[in-house]
């Protein structure tokens, strides 16, 4: 087996110290070495997002980015949208809006989402359907997922 | 209706956890111990197995097992929901691009990749067989071996089975006008976002297997005959589903990961690729030829369907959906004489399965398409045309079946108000308006145990998937409208055969009907025992008792439920619990074993607009009506609405697979095989439902999750030719295919 190599990151705020296989990525280390299983496995090509992460305020398919390659860096995960147990305004809207059926793709849309409205807080529809174009959701609940963040972006104004 | 009962759009049971992330699929659990498990498969189709070596896979550190035929009972076990034909591991001969040779377990995913790379297998290639047309060749090779069909007429041929329903004398049949054409469905994958997941683990003297099955007791029962062990003693765990559509009904790859387990004395695990998944499941594609005589004022005099599938190389339920597909081909019309021939054909491909709308949007396609043909050639409204034939509240439009179960012509007229029916329409925008249909459940069995404990609070087992359909949503708002108790004390517990009454099936949109009832059975046996209790307490005989949303009403008062409960326990506690059951049972000499518990009905109507440059098409509005006999949670229904009908909008405007001359998908994998987007998405998209409260389901409810699938693409294709003319009768209308024929271009196959 390959050598490990050591990295430092944040990941939900907490620092964590591990030593990765230089060919694994950030999903294989979120999922299998730190246990954090909201970000999912499925296409591990970049094109279905079920694997959205934030790193340093940007969005990335974990199924894309080596470990390696995030030494230093802030991750967020759908783990860390939740603040001492209360919901974000934008998970609480998904709820809310029925935007979660199978729940597989939630976690990705929920990071998308979540990362379009700190950059565009007042996304139009075109925006948020655009800035959602990298997550498919094959229940099709694509209504209620853009309902949600629409409802989460007008809460943000009151 | 009540705040958290039914007929209220309440917050998903599960929803929390599918928000936070802590929703664990099969994937996301981690056993102790565990191995990991990857297949080995061939670059081809089809191949003779001269040998298979993994000496090389052996000395992989951290390998500790290769599983080929050799390692398995002899002769190789096979299973499968209707036929016993799929081996667990190729033996002899691979009969689809992807179908295991071999299966490597060892201490990491790493280890497990890096030897099924090095099992070497010595094969020769062979032609294989993946169209229609090849398959059907008198000179093609037979797919299956002869001696797994015995007795079986078709077992010398590539055809699987022919199912034929007919009624009337289509040939002694005169019309006035008769409309024959051929009309093609593509082969299309269910693409759930989670792949398909198992693992298995030695437990005590039998097995636990976890699985991201829709059907897991059936899949226990193939489980205990292969493993010849006792149902008690084979425990399958099947969580909620991370999308499934039809394509996690059957048994797959679990016997598989079962022998392994045994074998290696370990848990073991197998987490499909998206790419394997597509090889694991998919929808068979079809060739629809549909002869419809009208008269002419439009009625119909008869409709001739003859409907062949290409399924798989195994049969998995494919030989089911083509007979339940084809079976309701002539539609919700009067019709006079009606042919139907369904035909399953064996090919060289993976093995088609369910998928949401079983074998009927092929056939819907097809005739909703030729019904158009003559309504043009006739000169009559395309709205009108169906409105003169559609079948009125309990006629017989199937002579031998359920007679129209709703008022199908206000979903029709509704259709077709929304989408402005006869209005003008600016130049380059075309409309179309098609019906779907479908048979619910033929036959069915569900149980539900309910437990009324102690502090008022309900547990309720139902052993359905809740795949996102939202069958616990709907099932806790059952047993809080039968109990009178508040939802947020409402548990429901699915997925475990150890631990959950049986439940013969999650599909064909039956458990809110199936399921749901035998839940309302259960609480009435709850409430029986209520009664009991506070007849016991009063002294008064239990005919002057009511028990009725959480009250318990006696000739001279009323009680809250928990009052009457908590001295009905006495000291010692606790509880009540109560089972139901739901039967449907087969009915002998009927064409598909059993009528039609409800029909699903969906009336869908698009207004487009085409790029003649490009080819590229614009759905400007789409319109989707089902009835739904009553709407038992309306936010859940329109989800389901909608998202079956983009989920059409796949197969009729983007998805299909391609093969090569290996008999490989070349399109494998999410970045050649496109699904709908966000980017997608009509400009504007209206569900609607009628509720008429005539379903044979709790309070009125009729299945409604496929309905709204089934008619997308003649809705749309109608849409397109009555913006530009285009006449396209294969599907999908990728730019490309609309280009071509808006330019009097051939289409490429």
């Amino acid at each position: 087996m390959s050598d490990t190599i050591p990295i430092q990151l944040t990941v939900n705020g907490r620092q964590r110290s591990l030593r990765v296989a230089p060919h694994h990525t950030l999903l294989d280390v979120l999922r299998d070495d730190l246990d954090l299983t909201g970000a999912k496995e499925c296409c591990l090509v970049g094109e279905c997002g079920a694997c959205t992460v934030i790193v340093d305020g940007r969005t990335v398919d974990s199924c894309l980015v080596l470990a390696v390659e995030v030494d230093g860096a802030s991750v967020t995960t759908v783990e860390g949208l939740a603040r001492d147990g209360s919901l974000s305004p934008l998970q609480q809207a998904f709820l809310d809006r029925g935007a979660a059926q199978c729940g597989y793709c939630i976690p990705g849309q929920l990071m998308s989402a979540h990362a379009l409205l700190e950059t565009n807080p007042h996304p139009s529809l075109d925006d948020v359907q655009e800035g959602l174009a990298g997550n498919l959701c094959r229940c099709a609940g694509y209504q209620q997922i853009v309902d949600a963040v629409l409802a989460a972006a007008d809460g943000a104004d009151r | 209706m009540s705040r958290d009962g039914v007929g209220a759009s309440v917050t998903r049971g599960g929803g929390y956890d599918r928000v936070t992330g802590r929703q664990r699929y099969v994937a996301d659990i981690h056993l102790e111990d565990v191995l990991h498990v990857k297949l080995v498969t061939l670059d081809c189709a089809r191949a003779r197995i001269r040998s298979v070596d993994a000496s090389a896979a052996w000395r992989v550190p951290g390998v500790r097992l290769v599983t080929t035929a050799e390692d398995l009972p002899r002769p190789m076990p096979r299973f499968g929901p209707q036929f016993e034909d799929r081996p667990v591991l190729a033996v002899g001969e691979t009969k689809y691009h992807g179908e295991p040779v071999a299966a490597v377990a060892a201490e990491t995913r790493d280890a497990a990749e890096e030897a099924a790379r090095l099992v070497h297998v010595d094969y020769e290639e062979l032609p294989a067989v993946v169209t229609l047309a090849a398959a059907l060749d008198p000179a093609a090779p037979l797919v299956q071996d002869p001696a797994l069909r015995p007795g079986d007429p078709f077992a010398t041929t590539n055809v699987l089975r022919e199912h034929r329903v007919a009624w009337g004398d289509v040939d002694a049949t005169v019309a006035d006008l008769v409309v024959e054409h051929v009309y093609a469905f593509p082969m299309v994958t269910h693409f759930a976002i989670e792949p398909h997941a198992f693992m298995a683990a030695p437990d005590g003297d039998g097995i636990a297997v976890w699985s991201t099955i829709q059907h897991p007791y059936w899949l226990q029962r193939i489980l205990a005959k292969l493993l010849r062990m006792p149902l008690s003693k084979v425990r399958v765990l099947a969580p909620d589903p991370g999308g499934a559509f039809g394509g996690k009904q059957h048994t797959k790859y679990e016997p598989l990961v079962a022998f392994m387990a045994l074998r290696a004395g370990r848990p073991v695990r197998l987490v499909l690729s998206l790419e394997e998944t597509f090889q694991a499941a998919r929808r068979a594609s079809a060739s629809v030829r549909v002869r419809t005589g009208f008269r002419a004022d439009g009625a119909f005099a008869f409709q001739d369907v003859a409907a062949d599938y290409l399924v798989g190389a195994y049969a998995d339920i494919a030989d089911r959906v083509v007979s339940k597909g084809s079976y309701p081909a002539c539609g919700p019309y009067r019709v006079p004489a009606g042919r139907v021939v369904g035909r399953g054909i064996l090919s060289h491909t993976p093995p088609s399965t369910a998928f949401r709308g079983f074998g009927n949007p092929q056939v819907n396609w097809a005739v909703e398409s030729n019904i158009d043909e003559g309504a043009r050639a006739l000169g009559i409204d395309r709205l009108e045309i169906r409105l003169r034939n559609l079948a009125r509240r309990g006629e017989a439009f199937i002579p031998f079946d359920t007679p129209a179960d709703g008022d199908w012509e206000q979903t029709v007229r509704t259709a077709a108000a929304r989408i402005g029916w006869g209005t003008p329409l600016p130049p380059g925008r075309g409309r179309g308006i098609a019906i779907g249909i479908k048979s619910g459940p033929t036959t069915g069995l569900s149980y539900a145990t309910v437990r009324l404990l102690a502090d008022g609070s309900v547990i309720v087992y139902a052993g359905t998937s809740d795949m996102g359909q939202g069958a616990r949503t709907v099932f806790a708002q059952i047993a809080a409208q039968e109990l009178g108790a508040p939802l947020e004390a409402v548990t429901v517990v699915m997925g475990d055969t150890a631990v959950v009454p049986y439940d013969a099936q999650t599909s064909a949109s039956r458990s809110s009907v199936l399921m749901g009832t035998a839940i309302q059975r259960a609480c009435g046996q709850v409430r029986d025992q209520l009664r009991g209790m506070a007849a016991r307490l009063h002294g008064i005989d239990e005919a002057g008792i009511v028990v009725e949303r959480g009250t318990v009403r006696l000739p001279d008062r009323e009680l809250p439920v928990l009052d009457v409960l908590r001295r009905g326990l006495g000291r010692l506690g606790g509880e009540l619990i109560g089972n139901g059951e739901m039967r449907k049972e087969e009915e002998p000499g009927h064409p598909l074993g059993g009528s039609a518990a409800f029909w699903e009905f969906n009336c869908t109507a698009i207004e487009a607009e085409v790029d003649e440059g490009t080819g590229d098409i614009t759905l400007v509005r789409h319109v989707t009506v089902s009835d739904v006999g009553r709407a038992l949670n309306p936010l859940q229904v329109r989800m389901q609405d909608e998202g079956a009908a983009i989920q059409g909008l796949g197969h009729t405007l983007m998805e299909h697979y391609i093969f090569d001359d290996h008999g490989r998908i070349r399109n494998l994998g999410a970045i050649d095989y496109r699904i709908p987007t966000s980017m997608d998405l009509p400009l504007e998209l209206h569900s609607e439902i009628v509720e008429n409260g005539d379903g044979p389901g709790p309070y009125g409810a009729k299945g409604m999750s496929e309905g709204a699938l089934l008619c997308v693409a003649p809705a749309v294709a109608a849409a397109v030719r009555d913006a530009t003319g285009a006449v396209i009768r294969e599907l999908p209308l990728t730019p490309e295919r609309v280009w071509r024929a808006l330019h009097g271009e051939p289409d490429r196959p």
